[in-house]
C-alpha cells in the first residue's frame, strides 16, 4: 500500500489538501444532487392533477402554520392495512406541487392524504373549533379560532408567484385572478365560470364555513376537503414497477 | 506527564511522533473487521436483488423483480380472494334475509362493526350514539327511515352530498326570514310543547297556528315528521341539535343542513350491506 503512505505529501500542503477536498466534496455533490435533476422519471404522469387554487393554498399555509403536519401524515404508505383504512396508496405525483410536501413523520391523528369529501363541511368546522365535540376520544387541540380571521386574499398571487418560481406550473392568467379566484371558490353565489376554466372541474365552489365572507376557516376546510380527491383511482392503472 | 501503560504485548507504532507522542497501530478486532467486510458483500448483493441504483431512465429493477405496489396488490388480492365467495353472497342476498342466515349475519356483523369504526365513527360516535347535528343510531328515531333498506339507501347515497345525484335532499327554509322573531317564539313554545312543556304555554297556543301554516307541510300536523323528505319528528322528545329553547329557535331561524358523504365510491356493495346490517342491529332497527 504504498500510495497510502504517501498522504503525508497531501497533509503537509495546504493547497494540495484543498484541492483534493474540494475534488471529495464534489463527488459527494454530485451523487446527491445530480439525481434531483431526473426527478421527472420518479413522478409518474397522473391525470387530475393540478395545481392548488388561491384559496386551498392560502388553507395549506393555515395547515403550515398551525403545525398540522406535526400529527397528521399525508401518506399512505403501500400496505394493505393503511389502503383499507385510508384508500388508495399515494402517489408521488400527489404531491408534485406540495412546497414543501406535507407527508409528515408522525401520526397522533390520523392521516389526512385522502381526507377530502370523507367528511361534511359542517363536520370540519365543528371538528376544528372543537375536536371533542364530535369524537370524545380525540387529543387534538381546539382551533376555532379560525372561524375569526378574515382572509381577503390580498397577497395570495405573490404566494402563487413564488410557487411559480419553484416550478408549479401556474399561468399569468391564474395569476392576474389570483384574489377573484381566491373569493369566488368560498362564495357559490359568485361568478366562478373563470375558476373553474382555469383549474377544472374538480374545483369544489362552496361556502365552507356556512359564514359570509371568507375566513382561515373557509380556506383551511377548502384545502382538506380537495386533499387526496384530484386522482380518479377508478381509472387509474398503477404501473407494478415503480 | 503520565506514565505510558503497560503493554501485555509488543505493538509497532505507525511511526508517526509528534513531540515525542507516539501512536499504536493496534489491529482493528477480527470480529468487527469481518462483520464490516459481510455488510459491504451483503450491501452489494441487496442492490443487485432489489431495486436500488438510480439510472437516467429510472432505477435499476434487481434480479428478485420486487415492486412494493405489487406485493400490497397481492396482499390486497389474497385476502379478497378469501373473502371473495361470502362478499359474493353478502351483495347478492335479499337485504331484508341477511339476517336470517346465521353465517352472513356474522360475517356482516364484524364486517360491518369494522367498516362502521374506520369510517362512520368520526360523526356518528365510536359508540353509534351520534353528537350534535350527527345523529344517534342507538335509537329507533330515523330521519330518512331505519329499515335495513331505508339504511341501505342512505350510507350508500348519503344526504345532501355534491358528489351523487341519488342522494337524499331536502332543504329547510330559514325561518327567520320569513316570519316575525315574535312568530319564532311562539312556534318555538309549540313544537318544544309537543314533546313536554313548553316554556310559555300562552305562546305555544299561539304557535299552533304559526305550525300549521308553515311546518305541517313537511313536519305533519302533528308534528311527527314525515321521513320520504327527512323531515325530522319534533314529538318523541328525541333532538338532533339539542331540545332547549335557544337551540330550537336557532334552528327554526337559520335552518340546518347536515350532509352525509355517500360511501358507495369508497366501499364495495359488500361493506354497504355489512355496515347497513350492523348499523340495523344496534337496537334501532325496524
Amino acid at each position: 500500500m504504498a500510495i497510502l503512505d504517501k498522504h503525508g505529501v497531501i497533509e503537509k500542503n495546504v493547497t494540495l489538501l484543498s484541492v483534493f477536498a474540494f475534488l471529495v466534496v464534489t463527488i459527494g455533490g454530485l451523487v446527491e444532487i445530480a439525481p434531483l435533476f431526473w426527478l421527472e422519471n420518479t413522478i409518474e404522469d397522473v391525470d387530475g392533477m393540478r395545481p392548488y387554487t388561491p384559496l386551498e393554498l392560502a388553507g395549506r399555509d393555515v395547515y403550515i402554520r398551525e403545525g398540522c403536519y406535526v400529527c397528521h401524515s399525508q401518506m399512505i404508505r403501500p400496505m394493505r392495512d393503511e389502503v383499507e383504512r385510508y384508500g388508495h396508496y399515494s402517489l408521488a405525483a400527489e404531491s408534485q406541487y406540495d412546497h414543501p410536501f406535507q407527508w409528515g413523520s408522525k401520526r397522533t391523528g390520523p392521516d389526512l392524504a385522502r381526507v377530502g369529501g370523507r367528511y361534511s363541511d359542517e363536520w370540519h368546522v365543528d371538528h376544528l373549533a372543537d375536536p371533542q365535540s364530535v369524537v370524545p376520544e380525540s387529543v387534538m387541540p381546539k382551533y376555532g379560532f379560525l372561524s375569526h380571521r378574515s382572509l381577503e386574499g390580498t397577497y395570495i398571487e405573490d404566494n402563487m408567484k413564488v410557487h411559480a418560481v419553484v416550478g408549479v406550473p401556474y399561468t399569468d392568467e391564474m395569476m392576474e385572478n389570483a384574489q377573484a379566484d381566491f373569493l369566488a371558490q368560498a362564495d357559490p353565489d359568485s361568478d366562478y365560470d373563470g375558476l373553474i376554466e382555469r383549474y377544472g372541474e374538480s374545483v369544489q365552489v362552496r361556502n365552507f364555513d356556512g359564514e359570509a365572507g371568507v375566513s382561515e376557516m373557509d380556506a383551511l376546510v377548502a384545502y382538506l376537503q380537495m386533499l387526496g380527491t384530484l386522482v380518479d383511482f377508478s381509472t387509474f392503472t398503477p404501473d407494478a414497477s415503480r | 506527564m503520565a506514565k505510558k501503560p503497560e503493554t501485555k504485548q509488543e505493538v509497532s507504532t505507525t511511526g508517526h511522533s509528534w513531540d515525542g507522542i507516539e501512536e499504536y497501530n493496534n489491529p482493528l478486532p477480527r470480529w468487527w473487521l469481518w462483520t464490516l467486510y459481510l455488510c459491504i458483500i451483503w450491501g452489494i448483493g441487496y442492490t443487485i436483488a432489489y431495486p436500488a441504483w438510480p439510472m437516467i431512465n429510472g432505477a435499476t429493477k434487481g434480479v428478485l423483480g420486487y415492486s412494493t405496489r405489487a406485493e400490497v396488490a397481492a396482499d390486497i388480492a389474497a385476502v379478497e380472494a378469501q373473502n371473495e365467495a361470502i362478499n359474493t353472497k353478502l351483495a347478492g342476498t335479499e337485504l331484508t334475509e341477511i339476517s336470517a342466515d346465521p353465517e352472513l349475519n356474522g360475517y356482516a356483523q364484524s364486517a360491518g362493526a369494522a367498516v362502521f369504526k374506520t369510517w362512520c365513527a368520526q360523526c356518528h360516535g365510536s359508540g353509534a350514539a351520534g353528537a350534535k347535528g350527527y345523529p344517534n343510531l342507538l335509537d329507533n328515531d330515523w330521519l330518512w327511515g331505519g329499515d335495513i333498506e331505508a339504511i341501505h339507501t342512505t350510507i350508500s347515497h348519503g344526504v345532501r352530498n355534491e358528489t351523487d345525484d341519488d342522494a337524499h335532499y331536502s332543504e329547510m327554509p330559514a325561518f327567520g326570514e320569513m316570519l316575525e322573531n315574535e312568530e319564532i317564539d311562539q312556534v318555538v313554545n309549540y313544537v318544544l310543547s309537543l314533546s313536554g312543556d313548553a316554556p310559555d304555554a300562552a305562546l305555544a297556543e299561539a304557535g299552533a297556528v304559526v305550525f300549521e301554516d308553515n311546518c305541517a307541510v313537511c313536519h305533519m300536523e302533528d308534528g311527527t315528521g314525515d321521513r320520504s323528505q327527512g323531515a325530522p319528528n319534533l314529538a318523541d322528545a328525541i333532538w338532533l341539535y339539542g331540545g332547549d329553547f335557544d337551540t330550537v329557535k336557532e334552528t327554526v331561524t337559520y335552518s340546518r343542513f347536515g350532509v352525509m358523504p355517500n360511501w358507495n365510491e369508497r366501499l364495495t356493495e359488500a361493506q354497504v350491506r355489512a355496515v347497513a346490517t350492523y348499523v340495523h342491529s344496534l337496537g334501532g332497527g325496524e
